[in-house]
């Protein structure tokens, strides 16, 4: 797979990152090593083996439905930047 | 869709997939101990997990995974032995981590299907894709703060079980079918409040339009978050004509997210729609495969309960009703087992027993605004007042006279007809005497009557009815009064 700079630009746009016109090439061909990377590893054989999901053999241990938490707000809220009324404040993210 | 309306549109196909968002009722969030209550102040019920605060891991919540199988098996789906929590990435400020744990390849309900009977009386069978365990997000408030959103995150970390159907349904009608027969289901299993107005049941609609059955898919929009069976409806009926209408005019469908606008009935444009791919997911690596044991599986589905669609099958064939009956007995679980408890007492007196729940008590219920759980008037009550009509002892009109006063709290079905002296007159000495004595005040009317004028028997049983304040045995009366105008 090659990379051009219209997909480096979608990838910094959904990573949130500001990349100038100017870092645009060093990114690709940075990204586009990466990639071959993928492409060695996509050329292995793995017909018999089972997709891994977690390194670790070990299932996921449950809990019982208990509620344990109390309420924390006050403490939680003045770790925020902005809070008002009970909400965290953020930017407006709406139109 | 209306086909008469639109004579163009009959070469247009919809073709309609939902993805419901049922709220799984727990105590407890999916992966934290912060309470679900609706309703709190805002914050109040958010662990440090819920917040994304750093060094926290997510243990998952037992019941809510029972939760899930009983509805995979209420479906007839396979419960997958081994599932996986995945990492959905988005960012966005109601959701503090930049990810949701939801599942994608692996969810824990596979391929099922639902039997959905249409308004129009045909029975569907919708095909269910997958039904997997995830958080909710948190809210955002947007109107009550003047340049800034605010954010409550009690919602945050609330298990959803997603439920995907195939795109299978076509047209508003099937949609808003299957969604309340899912609606019913989830309730019926106990599984989700089913409460829309607080966010406990909601859809997503996918919609895309092609021209006849055989031609590859549209370009689909999904309309977010409706909660409500009418705006599903409207906004999947815009939707149709929206894409019908822009096709014929040369247009493009652009993938995107609409937002249905309940005031304008339409639906409008949210934001062009990330692709499957740019939600990044992967497996979470902070939770390890989700194990079921077979020997669990199993006891979920001992311990399920009769099916809406099985027991109204069964009052039909085995208990005689007629559809529109065992339809509106099975719409919840709670009205169907009255039903039953009121006829167990009263075995082989099915139709007597419906008429009175879906009528006298559906009424009451309706009228007082409650659900049938907090009716004053229990299966057992209703029951021994049935058996008392059923007898001969009161009629039918006495009745219902006693179940008002049993609703309003005046005690028993036997206590009220006691106290109010209304038991039927049965004895044929007392009637025969009420008998004599209408006769003998109206010998004219006695003497038309003998002359052929067989039309005053209704006078003779109205004022003999009068003089026994309405108790008298109808039929016996009747037959009585025959006899003494006979002569």
């Amino acid at each position: 797979m090659s990379l051009d700079h219209a997909a480096v630009r979608h990838i910094a746009r959904l990573a949130r990152l500001a990349v100038a016109d100017d870092q645009l090439e060093s990114l690709r061909s940075d990204l586009q090593r990466v990639l071959h990377l993928f492409d060695d590893l996509a050329a292995a054989n793995v017909d018999n083996l089972v997709p891994l999901a977690h390194p670790h053999d070990q299932a996921l241990s449950l809990r019982d439905d208990v509620v344990s938490e109390i309420d924390r707000s006050a403490e939680l809220l003045a770790l925020a930047a902005a809070s008002q009324g009970g909400y965290y404040l953020v930017p407006k993210v709406i139109e | 869709m209306n086909a008469r309306m639109k004579p163009a549109a009959s070469a247009w196909q919809a073709v309609i997939g939902l993805e419901i968002h049922a709220q799984l009722s727990t105590a407890s969030k999916l992966f934290s101990g912060a309470s679900t209550a609706y309703g709190a102040e805002p914050n109040t019920q958010t662990a440090l997990l819920d917040c994304a605060m750093p060094g926290t891991l997510p243990v998952p919540n037992r019941e809510a995974v029972r939760k899930a199988i009983q509805f995979g098996l209420a479906i007839d789906a396979t419960i997958a032995p081994q599932s996986v929590f995945a990492r959905k990435n988005y960012f966005y400020p109601d959701l503090p981590k930049g990810y949701q744990i939801s599942q994608y390849e692996l969810p824990v309900v596979g391929a099922g299907r639902l039997r959905v009977r249409v308004d129009d009386g045909r029975v569907i069978e919708v095909e269910i894709q997958r039904a997997h365990l995830e958080e909710d997000a948190g809210k955002s408030v947007h109107d009550a703060f003047h340049a800034e959103t605010g954010i409550d995150l009690n919602r945050a970390g609330t298990p959803l079980l997603e439920i995907v159907s195939a795109p299978v349904l076509h047209s508003a009608a099937e949609a808003v079918a299957y969604m309340r027969t899912v609606h019913t289901l989830v309730r019926w299993l106990g599984i989700c409040d089913g409460n829309m107005q607080e966010g406990s049941f909601r859809c997503d609609c996918n919609v895309s339009v092609r021209r006849g059955s055989d031609a590859p898919l549209g370009t689909r929009t999904e309309i977010k978050n409706v909660n409500s069976f009418r705006f599903v409806e409207k906004a999947i009926e815009y939707e149709i004509e929206r894409q019908i209408r822009a096709l014929e005019n040369g247009e493009a469908i652009v993938q995107e997210t609409r937002l249905y606008d309940p005031a304008r009935h339409q639906t409008r444009s949210m934001r062009s729609k990330e692709s499957a791919d740019d939600y990044r997911y992967f497996p979470d690596p902070d939770l390890p495969p989700l194990v079921i044991a077979a020997a669990d599986i199993a006891r979920e589905r001992d311990a399920l309960p009769e099916l809406p669609q099985a027991r109204r099958e069964r009052y039909v064939a085995q208990l005689g009703l007629p559809e529109a009956d065992a339809d509106q007995l099975c719409a919840d679980r709670a009205t169907a087992d009255y039903f039953e408890a009121v006829l167990a007492v009263l075995p082989g007196q099915a139709k007597l027993c419906a008429n009175w729940v879906l009528g006298e008590v559906a009424a009451s219920l309706n009228e007082a605004g409650i659900e049938i759980a907090a009716a004053p008037v229990s299966a057992a009550a209703l029951a021994q007042l049935l058996a008392r009509l059923r007898e001969g002892s009161i009629s039918g009109k006495i009745a219902k006279d006693v179940f008002a006063a049993m609703w309003a709290g005046e005690g028993s079905a036997d206590a009220i007809i006691e106290a109010r002296g209304l038991r039927q007159i049965s004895d044929s000495g007392a009637l025969a005497a009420a008998i004599a004595a209408v006769l003998a005040e109206h010998p004219s009317q006695v003497a038309d009557y003998r002359g052929g004028n067989e039309k005053l028997l209704q006078f003779f049983v109205g004022q003999a009815m009068k003089r026994t304040r309405g108790q008298a045995n109808p039929q016996q009366l009747n037959e009585l009064l025959r006899r003494a105008l006979a002569g």
